[in-house]
């Protein structure tokens, strides 16, 4: 096919690297939620019946969300493959982690109402608690350690090799500053999560999601600036040595590069990136003055819903664009790195990837709001409670 | 066998793939069928059709999320476990596995939650909509996923690049029209809905045998019976086209199936029942039909078939050329951008059999240098080994008639004896239920361990295509699988048998009502018809 060449090599791999973090950024916004009232669930309910209206909130939304993560995964398979290979199995104990903890996930939503005995339903709030939990921090701690570089080169094959042992390694991913980077993951998502909890329940549900978000709220920013500062002053960053080839084949050895004084050189090269970091902290600001109004006014808690997912967008474009164009340094090799410029998928794999989202990705985002749309309202304990075999 | 890492990463792939396949083949059809009934409340009214549409739907959301939580792992596991293969194909496998997410997931999973949620919220037009969409999006996943996997088996449309050491996509509409991928689609869908037909007259069947909700169990068996007719006469029409295209795609597993050792003057025989002798290359006490064989696989009278034997000379000549083509290929990578002519002409010719020289590394860093003895090894390891997929593909067809001949009587005794069914037929109904789940797993297995030694026919071997991982990893995580997964199938089957047992919920006075509004229209049709009002209701 003759068409791809319609788009430059280049520019489509800039497209997907766009892409790729409209994919997580979106996972984040949507998704984020049901894991932040997952992680919120103990602390925002204490009875059975405002525990199931905290899960009903999310009840019928989560599995569409969830998509986005599953898409996610799909996107770095088809459009950066090497990425892929090499993260995942870099990861190895920790993904399964994650694994687990979203394995048990859709089915403590299904099944939890489905016997009324205590025991039962306690078990199920476990695994909620532990998905909400578990792969926010999991995911910072792996931001975290891609910033810092990651142990891996690849052979001339391209065969992704790791440096010592995995379960040795897994501990080793939680170094102070990867465990900083999982604080502020998990505060943003449950920070999230309770700006979604006051829009769409009330009573004392909504009041403590208010107190709780607020804190973390708080603590998102706190740690937000603390790792931009450890970052600026702490963290070697990395640099090609000449300039790179941008449309060659996606062969990382073919390109030389060098660790240099600090990522935040991104700054200077390119200071409107400023714009992502200014995005971020002042998205989680108003988040947090809108969880810190008072409670019974009703009025806000949309906006304040957006302003948490403003903070998502800026924290989380902040870092791609920071190390842009790299994607996965290489802490022992950095040769082996993955860029931009030498980890995608083929010309013709990247556009007929980029048709196929441009045919679909409206569609998804139109029947996704018409979902919302019908939703629309607030659950309340006199929903749970009519005994509608519908609800979770 | 040995416990490596490759070992263990294929015993965790084709676990958590089977189990994962316990739940979609129920998801593809009970999600059509709930539809269907649907479909029959919307059209006509009657509240037992919306309470049959509820009924089955609660039990298809029971099955769905394991499904989907299942589904999870698979997407996952091929970078965490087989990280060489996702760098070595990602170009043209993620493509499809990407637009499934894209097309068909998003929208299944978007809706299902409407599904169980917007009863109250939606019109009945709407809720239908909602219905069908979660059914198409179901499907069209299955669609995606196996335009992948065809292209494991089949693998068209790439070619590979020196550059960047792996295959590459080059017509995206030929990895999407794969005949093997297009023949595996309508079988595997076609399948999914013969189970969930099959499940549906079991569960139906058994409220027949224990008298209760006699009018929802009739109408179930009528609508799981005429929909499984049609989807069990299409698995073995569709399974056939599968085996035709085997015939000139992948040779080796076809001969292994029907453990032809010898090509045989055509049209060869088809050994009905026999005992495949691996190490004498011999079948032992075979059953052979004449002709038959080779009318299936070549639909002619006059085409060979080849046998195991004369494929493995074939490896070995590919092996001696992917041998060649190796050599061509560390030249161009040492002298990047200078290559010679003729080196590049070298590749062109012979890197069609790049995947045969990589058989070699399992015995040897460097293919260039490999003894006799090592290229005689590798061609035989292109056999994969016979006896299972033998017998693993007479169970599975030996089972899609048992389907054809139970829905054919059902349907029969559904359309023209007055939905009446003697106790041994509804026995055996019950019995068979989980026959169709036993015959998709035989069906995957000849798929894949038939595909053995690669991963992607020809062009990759499963050795080579693993991640760089210790056996320790892997032991905790095929731990953790084990431990987790049957766990949920516990719970999963003691929910399914609790909700089979409560029945559905039937709103009797709104029955009542409806059945006091139509009396003139129904009274007319007394007794007569599959949807006459049933007087035990």
């Amino acid at each position: 096919m003759i068409l791809h060449e319609l788009i430059d090599y280049e520019v489509l791999r800039v497209i997907w690297w766009g892409l790729l973090g409209v994919l997580l950024i979106g996972f984040a916004m949507t998704d984020g939620f049901d894991m932040g009232v997952g992680a919120l669930l103990p602390f925002v309910a204490r009875t059975d019946t405002e525990r199931r209206v905290a899960i009903n909130t999310v009840g019928p939304v989560w599995e569409g969300n969830q998509v986005w993560f599953i898409l996610g995964g799909g996107a770095i398979f088809a459009a950066w493959p090497p990425l892929y290979a090499v993260s995942f199995s870099g990861f190895y104990l920790a993904m399964f982690a994650v694994l687990a903890t979203l394995i048990v996930r859709p089915v403590a939503f299904k099944y939890r109402s489905k016997r009324p005995s205590p025991a039962w339903r306690r078990g199920w709030d476990w695994a909620l608690f532990s998905a909400g939990a578990v792969p926010p921090v999991i995911f910072g701690v792996a931001v975290g350690n891609v910033l810092q570089g990651v142990p891996f080169q690849l052979t001339e094959d391209l065969f992704p090799l790791y440096e010592g042992t995995f379960y040795g390694k897994f501990l080793g991913l939680l170094n102070p500053f990867a465990l900083l980077c999982g604080v502020v993951s998990l505060c943003m998502l449950v920070t999230h999560g309770a700006a979604w909890l006051v829009l769409k329940s009330d009573g004392a549900v909504a009041a403590r999601a208010r107190a709780i978000g607020g804190v973390t709220g708080l603590v998102t920013i706190a740690g937000y600036a603390g790792a931009g500062l450890w970052l600026a002053f702490g963290i070697g960053g990395y640099a090609f040595v000449g300039t790179p080839v941008t449309d060659g084949p996606s062969n990382p050895l073919y390109s030389e590069v060098t660790r240099t004084g600090s990522w935040l050189a991104a700054y200077a090269d390119r200071p409107w990136i400023a714009i992502a970091p200014v995005i971020g902290f002042l998205g989680m600001i108003l988040t947090v003055r809108g969880l810190r109004r008072k409670m019974g006014e009703g009025r806000g808690e949309v906006t304040t819903l957006l302003w948490s997912k403003l903070g998502i967008l800026g924290g989380i474009s902040s870092v791609g664009l920071t190390m842009f164009p790299f994607i996965l340094p290489s802490s022992i090799a950095p040769d082996s790195s993955l860029t931009v410029w030498d980890s995608s998928s083929s010309h013709e794999t990247l556009f007929v990837m980029l048709v196929a989202t441009a045919l679909f990705m409206p569609l998804i985002l139109a029947y996704t709001a018409w979902v919302y749309r019908v939703l629309w309202g607030k659950v309340t304990e006199a929903d749970v409670e009519s005994g509608s075999d519908t609800v979770y | 066998m040995e416990i490596d890492v490759v070992t263990l990463s294929r015993l965790q792939f084709a676990m958590t793939a089977m189990y994962h396949f316990l739940f979609v083949p129920l998801t593809l059809g009970l999600s059509v069928l709930v539809a269907i009934m649907e479909t029959v409340y919307v059209m006509t009214g009657r509240p037992i059709w919306r309470q049959m549409t509820k009924f089955w739907g609660t039990l298809f959301g029971i099955n769905f999320v394991l499904g989907v939580a299942t589904g999870i792992t698979m997407e996952f596991q091929f970078g965490m476990n087989w990280s060489y293969y996702s760098h070595y194909v990602g170009d043209v496998f993620g493509a499809p596995l990407a637009i499934e997410g894209l097309m068909a997931f998003f929208l299944e999973a978007t809706f299902v939650g409407l599904f169980f949620f917007g009863w109250d919220k939606l019109s009945r037009v709407q809720h239908l909509l909602v219905a069908w969409l979660v059914a198409i999006g179901s499907n069209f996943s299955a669609l995606w996923i196996l335009i992948a996997n065809g292209w494991m088996q089949n693998p068209v449309g790439a070619e590979f690049n020196p550059d960047t050491m792996r295959m590459e996509m080059t017509s995206f509409f030929e990895v999407m029209f794969n005949e093997v991928a297009q023949a595996k689609f309508v079988h595997t869908v076609s399948a999914g809905y013969v189970t969930a037909a099959v499940f549906v007259l079991g569960v139906s069947a058994w409220y027949l045998i224990k008298g209760r909700h006699i009018g929802l169990a009739k109408r179930s068996i009528t609508v799981a019976s005429a929909f499984g007719l049609a989807s069990a006469l299409s698995v073995v029409v569709l399974g056939d086209e599968s085996g035709y295209s085997a015939t000139h795609t992948q040779k080796m597993k076809l001969a292994a199936i029907e453990a032809m050792w010898e090509t045989h003057d055509a049209p060869a025989p088809f050994t009905a029942i026999g005992f495949p002798d691996q190490e004498a290359r011999e079948t032992h006490y075979a059953v052979e039909i004449p002709w038959v064989m080779g009318l299936i696989g070549t639909r002619s009278l006059n085409t060979e078939i080849p046998g195991i034997n004369e494929l493995e000379a074939i490896s070995e000549e590919r092996i001696r050329s992917g041998i060649i083509a190796y050599d061509a290929l560390m030249q161009i990578r040492a002298e990047r951008g200078a290559v010679p002519q003729d080196v590049r002409d070298r590749f062109e010719d012979h890197g069609g059999d790049l995947g045969y020289a990589l058989l070699l590394k399992r015995y040897t860093d460097d293919p260039r240098t490999a003894t006799e003895e090592q290229i005689l090894q590798a061609a035989e390891d292109t056999v994969p080994t016979v006896w299972p997929l033998f017998w693993a593909f007479r169970i599975m067809v030996g089972l899609g008639f048992l389907f054809v001949a139970t829905m054919a009587y059902f349907f029969w005794r559904s359309s023209f004896r007055r939905q009446t069914y003697p106790r041994w037929a509804l026995w055996g109904a019950v019995f068979i239920i989980p026959a169709p789940w036993i015959a998709a797993e035989m069906g995957w297995f000849v798929a894949e361990f038939g595909r053995q030694p690669w991963t992607v026919d020809g062009v990759l071997p499963t050795a080579m295509s693993v991640s760089h991982l210790s056996v320790a990893d892997l032991l905790i995580t095929l731990a953790g699988f084990v431990a987790f997964y049957s766990v949920l199938f516990v719970i999963e089957m003691g929910l399914m048998l609790k909700y089979i047992r409560k029945g559905p919920f039937m709103d009797v006075e709104e029955t009542e009502a409806w059945e006091a509004r139509h009396e003139h229209r129904l009274r007319t049709h007394d007794g007569k018809g599959p949807f006459a009002p049933n007087p035990a209701e």
